[in-house]
């Protein structure tokens, strides 16, 4: 064994070896590779600035042509065909307002509900709770105007015969939203750990206790977010609306049970948006910066909300 | 021998749970719904128009007399539409998708993700308008090759039109799920690939790509079954004139506008236009749930490797 003085020269020579193999096998790429990354890190920034100038000329266009009709006008005057400088939105934001009040009426007792069912009580190895679940994904992908269509055939008419009213417009927007409440309160719920839920148990609180007094509380802001989001889809559908009676022009304000009709934002805009005079198309621009307007406040507010009260455990 | 008990039976806790399980229960009875109200009018409206001409004729033309009834037509507008948006999508959904998870700094990730999913919830009648006010004048007609195809000259309405609207609507759906699905691959792997001398571009193409390759595919399944179901804006943008042909700077009908413009309020329950809704109602809730039922599987599939 040679002794340590002997062997520094031979560690550094070896030392010094190695890193000029290194050096000759990593400075220089070949060209050929330095260039094809360069252009595939252009063709990336190429795609992310062609969908941001989507997003940009879309929501420019908006107020460009829709800012002339902005005006108070246009939350106190009802529709008209034959003035349009003096047309506004007024049964059609009322009528949005009480379709969305409807939707979560009916859609945070029942989304919750499911949501909890399947994180706390289903035992997932069973065929009806897989059932479930993948019915409940499934259906998050359903086209809204299926959704219309089950409206018209089964809460309009068929079984539950209600008629066009605007109930059953709620009613429909719900059923669409649904999934979207379950899928987000179920991750909302899944998120708080275990040991929570076994510490109130250890205690002696009963299943049902844990539920309501741990488990709820700790995941309110996430499902807080799902619902906002699921209101949000549901202010801004059109499709299904149109199946389910949301088509008459009104210029009285509407309520929830009254067989006179009634109308909602997308609806009204879109109706205007199919007339061909100039000012018609105004107002329906005008129309989609209310509406935008709107759902960027709720979208920002659902983002805050999940960055607020995001529980790190 | 001693166990411990509930004292009492806890009656109010096992209601809470049945009425909890009714709550699920009352998804898959939506499901039912949705099939029971398509399937009666479907049988009703097969026994008045034989399934071989809805099946395997062309010709889309309910308002006629005598009318028919060949769903080819707007099958074939709807998949019109869906293609030339995913041409333009997929690749934007996707250069997106690998920008945000391999190439932006954590801090431009954060904004843009959520700056690209505003367009996600943008309703698409404002989409739809922005489609046939905007792409089609401003950026269709100046660039459509003289008489190319027929020439986009003059054209009020076309499916191209639809098709962007339809492509800006489902690139973050694309964009924001693949990068999910890529930013799930474990970095044991990126890194084994940098030390053997790959280029970033090499590690992002053939190592991250492949290992996401299900989540990626589930992604642009949604995406397709996104674009089959939309209905404002090929309403808006894409005309109603039922066609089968893939040019897309033809006005087509879209099997959804057709149930939109045809079941508006006052249609009377029972005549054939009526049933045909729900005729065409259930091809359309077919194709996309077969396309729905691969993407969930196709997710499990990327779920079960890394997790």
């Amino acid at each position: 064994m040679p002794g340590p003085e002997a062997a520094a020269p031979r560690n550094r020579l070896a030392v010094a070896g190695a890193r000029a193999t290194t050096l000759a096998m990593l400075r220089e790429q070949p060209r050929g590779d330095v260039v094809r990354n360069a252009v595939f890190a252009g063709l990336l920034l190429l795609a992310v600035a062609i969908a941001l100038a989507g997003l940009v000329a879309l929501l420019v266009q908006a107020f460009a042509k829709g800012s002339p009709a902005l005006s108070l006008d246009l939350f106190t005057n009802p529709p008209s065909t034959a003035f349009p400088d003096k047309a506004g939105f007024r049964p059609a934001i009322i009528g949005s307002l009480e379709l969305i009040a409807g939707v979560i009426l009916i859609v945070v007792p029942i989304g919750i509900g499911a949501a909890l069912y399947l994180e706390e009580y289903a035992d997932s190895s069973r065929w009806w709770n897989r059932l479930i679940e993948l019915n409940i994904q499934n259906l998050a992908a359903v086209p809204s105007i299926i959704y219309g269509i089950l409206g018209l055939a089964f809460i309009v008419r068929g079984p539950l015969d209600l008629g066009f009213i605007l109930a059953a417009g709620s009613m429909t927007l719900a059923l669409l939203v649904l999934p979207m409440v379950i899928i987000a309160a179920r991750e909302a719920i899944r998120a708080v750990p275990d040991s929570i839920r076994q510490g109130s148990l250890a205690l002696g609180a009963t299943k049902w206790q844990t539920i309501r007094r741990q488990v709820l509380p700790a995941s309110i802001p996430g499902i807080a977010t799902g619902v906002i989001l699921a209101v949000s889809r549901a202010l801004g559908e059109t499709a299904p609306l149109l199946l389910v009676g949301a088509t008459v022009f009104i210029t009285f304000d509407p309520t929830p049970f009254s067989p006179d009709g009634y109308s909602a934002m997308p609806v009204q805009i879109f109706n205007y948006a199919l007339r061909p005079q100039e000012e018609f198309q105004t107002l329906a621009f005008a129309g989609i910066i209310v509406m935008l307007v709107v759902l960027l406040a709720m979208n920002s507010f659902a983002i805050w909300l999940r960055n607020r009260y995001e529980q790190r455990w | 021998m001693s166990r411990l008990e509930a004292q009492s039976p806890r009656y109010g806790e096992k209601a809470i749970q049945g009425l909890l399980a009714l709550c699920g229960v009352l998804s898959v009875l939506t499901t039912t719904a949705i099939v029971i109200s398509l399937i009666g009018p479907t049988i009703g409206f097969f026994k008045i128009v034989p399934a071989s001409e809805f099946f395997f004729t062309f010709d889309w033309t309910p308002q006629f007399e005598p009318p028919s009834f060949g769903v080819l037509a707007i099958v074939i507008g709807t998949l019109n539409v869906t293609l030339w948006a995913m041409l333009v999508a997929i690749p934007v959904g996707l250069g997106s998708a690998i920008y945000l998870s391999e190439y932006a700094p954590p801090r431009v990730r954060k904004t843009l993700k959520p700056t690209l999913e505003i367009l996600a919830g943008i309703p698409t009648v404002a989409i739809g308008l922005f489609a046939v006010s905007f792409i089609l004048p401003e950026l269709i007609q100046p660039l459509w090759p003289d008489g190319f195809l027929g020439g986009a000259q003059g054209k009020p309405f076309m499916a191209l039109a639809a098709s962007l609207g339809i492509g800006l609507m489902v690139v973050p759906i694309i964009a924001s799920l693949s990068d999910d699905a890529m930013s799930a691959v474990p970095h044991g792997l990126r890194e084994g690939a940098h030390a053997l001398g790959a280029t970033k571009a090499k590690v992002a193409t053939r190592v991250v790509f492949p290992a996401a390759l299900s989540g990626i595919v589930a992604s642009i399944v949604l995406a397709i079954s996104r674009a089959v179901g939309e209905t404002m804006i090929v309403v808006l943008a894409a005309g109603s004139n039922p066609h089968a042909t893939f040019n897309p700077v033809e006005s087509i009908q879209a099997m959804t506008s057709y149930i939109a413009v045809t079941a508006t309020g006052d249609i009377p329950t029972g005549s054939t236009d009526y049933k045909s809704v729900f005729a065409v109602g259930t091809v359309l809730f077919v194709m996309t749930l077969a396309m729905n039922v691969i993407s969930i599987r196709l997710v499990r599939r990327f779920r079960e490797v890394y997790d």
